[in-house]
């Protein structure tokens, strides 16, 4: 009975912070003038206006439900994995220097594309575990390591684009030279998607599954994140080697994320590769609760948002960001949200022991 | 000035730290106001300087009737309190300290201040620097300024909460000296303490608070084991420790040495046999935790060698020890012991050798029915560790300690515990003894001390005693040595005996 209650009053607090969310976002949107119904109204026919749109979610849940999987390793361990951005980006620069290699030479494209992702993988990983090291052995708190190492990260790309792989003549924001289409991940006929990227990403949601909720490895996640004094005085856990191995699995998702943006996505490196899905993989996170079955879902919605927004400034003269508000305002809601409802409980729990 | 205290109660959640206390300070003499810790004595002091607002009781001035809202309420009536972590500024110089506090306007008057604070010091042979920072004062040179801004402010009341705490040996007779002064001035003082002998030397009456209540008023001369019997009470029944025979020695220290601020552990020699169970008896905070952390690892000694089971582990880091078949059982639950958040299932599954890599639920949740069962746990395997009450919390824990240990290290292994839960562990852990494992524990209940150990290890003032056979202490002497009578470090016990 009062489980059941329990579960309903969840329901009803979610629902009402999407409510909420909407009537945020729809209040920004009166204050720069535009109709927010219509608003919203555009947003979904630019995400399922044709077959072609439906699917071009898919090519933006891809890289966000790697990212999003691979922060739930840090979140779990109790770590804010504020690096994500630059452990995308680094995973995209690999990728582009082991591609850069193999152009031009008779390598077989399978072969080139498969070493992109391996390189892209550890990229990622060793720049996540630059944090982790500068956490565990330099007691440096991994927000700032990771806000340090992103800006290094954005410099990084920002020299090679203009520096070492500009293009022929002169380096541009648009990135390196596109690469020949056969080193291109292959996409489905007449669509933009890659079911290899697209595989790879479920692959990686599902091995997340499975190692935080039916692993020695996920519950040592949690319990160093929960209680590193418990877990290693009680269990005789070492919070370092786990701290150490969940920036690194973070690392590897977030370079493979990287990967297929420039693998599948836009074939070449340019500044703004990550398309800020590691700020946006941390609100699913935060979102789900770090869940790793929800991250998929609101993954996918958050895709739609980021997509059907796409065409607002044409039409609404509105910037395309709304869809930033609209997922800030998700968040923050379901964030006051699950404030109010453990007040609520606990002022209902001392009401029922008065009685 | 006259103090009354009326029927003061204070209640921190479920904890009376005071509960109705009714007692008075005479002007012109020294009180002792005695206790163990968490005995209540720094929350009713707190109450009578404003920094806390009684739940129930009165307070009264030379007869009059005062209701003190903060602090500062309580000064202007005349009622200072120097607290045992001197509360100033050590950014500022002697001089700002001196003045900070002082009621009035935005300016303030340095010259005269800057006299003021001279003389006073005079008076009392403290010599301070008006243009020192703070930072660079002792302790008790702060504290020296603390009383003379006290008295600047016109305290008529002045109490002292465990002012000998880590000042020095001169500085105590100083202070102590100026205690008696202003009390022949006829000042109120209180003086709240812990130690015995500080009470018999310097107070004419004694106050004992005792789990929140009052034990008791004597005045000098005193009966110190009566004093004794007040402070610790005699309540608990609980069974010796049966006669279990000792295996080889499992477990040895050697010269070993802990040094950290106020403790000074020195000249620990100790063989552990399996099935032998050592207390550590002493006021909380006099370093039987930094000694029990440096002998399983936790805290690196400054000197000395440690063996286990036959292997020289010394320096080796408790995750050496724990592989070894060593566990130590923290005393504050939910932040070192517990995890938030996570169920009794997962609790048990991760304090038990791991069964492959994935989890085995079924497995799991038979662990969970089985621990719940045997250590009677109020709870079901998806309870989190929080929802649990304070006495199960305790229970979860010693479930979770691994089948087959070789030695065990526990904070306080039955507090919070009623006297039937008590046994009922106590039991628990000396099953253990009889299948070979040793036991080290620290306890602030002298009994829990004096049944259960075979030895006992005695600190007093952050230094410790040699190894004393349990059989040949009682409450009354146990209670002495923690008080720091007849206390003999175990360096000096040492020297002496090889000493010609």
């Amino acid at each position: 009975m009062t489980e059941r209650h329990g579960w309903m009053t969840t329901l009803a607090f979610r629902l009402a912070a999407v409510v909420f969310a909407l009537l945020l976002t729809s209040a920004v949107l009166l204050m720069v003038g535009a109709p927010p119904l219509e608003a919203f109204r555009l947003i979904l026919e630019g995400a399922f206006g044709s077959p072609r749109k439906i699917a071009d979610i898919f090519v933006i849940w891809t890289p966000l439900l790697l990212t999003a999987a691979g922060l739930l390793f840090t979140f779990q361990a109790g770590l804010w994995n504020i690096g994500i951005e630059g452990q995308i980006i680094l995973g995209a620069v690999f990728a582009t220097w082991v591609l850069r290699i193999f152009q031009g030479t008779d390598t077989p494209p399978g072969v080139a594309l498969t070493l992109a992702f391996v390189a892209a993988a550890l990229g990622g990983m060793l720049w996540a575990l630059l944090s982790g090291v500068l956490k565990v052995y330099g007691g440096v708190n991994e927000i700032f390591s990771g806000l340090g190492l992103d800006f290094v990260a954005v410099a990084l790309v920002l020299y090679l684009v203009f520096g070492p792989w500009k293009r022929p003549g002169v380096g541009s924001m648009s990135g390196t030279e596109p690469f020949p289409r056969e080193l291109w991940l292959p996409t489905l006929e007449g669509f933009r998607l890659s079911p290899w990227a697209l595989g790879l990403a479920v692959v990686g949601w599902l091995v997340t599954m499975v190692l935080l909720l039916g692993t020695y490895y996920g519950l040592r996640l949690r319990a160093v994140g929960r209680n590193p004094r418990a877990a290693y005085l009680m269990m005789g856990l070492s919070s370092n080697r786990i701290i150490l191995s969940a920036f690194a699995l973070a690392g590897i998702f977030g370079g493979l994320a990287g990967a297929v943006q420039v693998t599948a996505v836009y074939h070449r490196l340019l500044p703004g590769i990550s398309s800020g899905y590691g700020w946006l993989g941390l609100l699913i996170g935060m979102l789900v609760n770090f869940h790793p079955v929800w991250i998929g879902p609101v993954a996918w919605f958050f895709a739609m948002l980021n997509l059907g927004s796409i065409q607002l400034p044409i039409v609404l003269k509105v910037d395309s960001t709304l869809a930033g508000v609209l997922q800030g305002a998700l968040v923050y809601s379901f964030l006051l949200g699950e404030g109010v409802r453990m007040k609520w409980l606990a002022r209902r729990r001392r009401a029922g022991e008065a009685s | 000035m006259n103090v009354e205290l009326r029927h003061i109660s204070k209640f921190f959640g479920p904890v009376r730290a005071n509960d109705d206390i009714t007692v008075t300070f005479e002007a012109g003499k020294i009180h002792g106001l005695l206790g163990e810790n968490g005995a209540g004595k720094s929350t009713l002091m707190k109450i009578l300087s404003g920094f806390l607002r009684p739940d129930r009781g009165e307070i009264y001035l030379d007869g009059q009737r005062v209701t003190f809202r903060h602090p500062a309420d309580a000064l202007a009536q005349g009622v200072g309190m120097l607290h045992q972590d001197p509360m100033d500024f050590p950014a500022m110089t002697v001089l700002e300290n001196f003045v900070a506090g002082s009621p009035g306007g935005l300016t303030v008057n340095r010259r005269e201040a800057r006299k003021a604070l001279q003389e006073l010091g005079e008076q009392f042979g403290f010599h301070l620097d008006p243009d020192a920072e703070v930072a660079s004062l002792t302790v008790g040179e702060r504290q020296q300024l603390e009383i003379l801004r006290l008295l600047w402010l016109g305290a008529r009341v002045l109490i002292f909460d465990e002012p000998t705490t880590g000042i020095s040996a001169q500085q105590k007779e100083r202070l102590f000296e100026a205690l008696r002064r202003l009390a022949a001035e006829g000042r109120t003082i209180i003086f709240v303490t812990h130690k015995l002998y500080e009470v018999e030397e310097l107070c004419h009456t004694a106050t004992v608070l005792r789990q929140g209540k009052l034990m008791g008023r004597r005045t000098a001369p005193y009966d110190l084991d009566e004093l004794v019997q007040l402070m610790f009470g005699r309540v608990l029944k609980m069974e010796r420790k049966p006669p279990i025979p000792l295996g080889e020695t499992i477990y040895r220290v050697e010269n070993l040495v802990v040094e950290a601020p106020r403790v000074n552990i020195r000249g620990v020699y100790l063989e552990v046999r399996r099935g032998e169970v050592i207390g550590l008896a002493g006021m909380e905070g006099s370093g039987q935790r930094h000694l029990l952390q440096a002998c399983a690892g936790l805290l690196r000694p400054s000197e000395g060698r440690i063996w286990f089971k036959g292997q020289d582990m010394t320096g080796r880091s408790y995750l050496d020890f724990y592989r070894e078949g060593v566990t130590y059982l923290p005393a504050t639950r939910m932040e070192e012991g517990l995890l938030p958040g996570m169920d009794i299932t997962q609790h048990l599954l991760l304090s038990r050798p791991a069964q492959g890599f994935f989890l085995d639920n079924h497995w799991a949740n038979g662990l969970a029915q089985e621990a719940i069962s045997e250590f009677r746990i109020r709870g079901r395997p998806d309870t989190v560790a929080e929802a649990l009450s304070g006495g199960n919390q305790q229970r979860l824990l010693l479930s979770m300690l691994r089948p087959k240990l070789d030695l065990i290290f526990m904070e306080h292994p039955t507090r919070g515990l009623d006297m039937e839960s008590t046994l009922w562990v106590w039991e628990k852990l000396l099953e253990r003894c009889r299948q070979g494992t040793a036991i080290f524990f620290m306890s602030s209940d002298l009994d829990e001390i004096l049944n259960y150990s075979d030895r006992v290890l005695v600190f007093f003032g952050g230094q410790v005693s040699a190894p004393i056979p349990a059989e040949e202490l009682d409450a009354e002497s146990l209670g002495r040595l923690i008080g720091g009578y007849g206390f003999v470090p175990a360096e000096e016990a040492l020297t002496q005996t090889t000493a010609p």
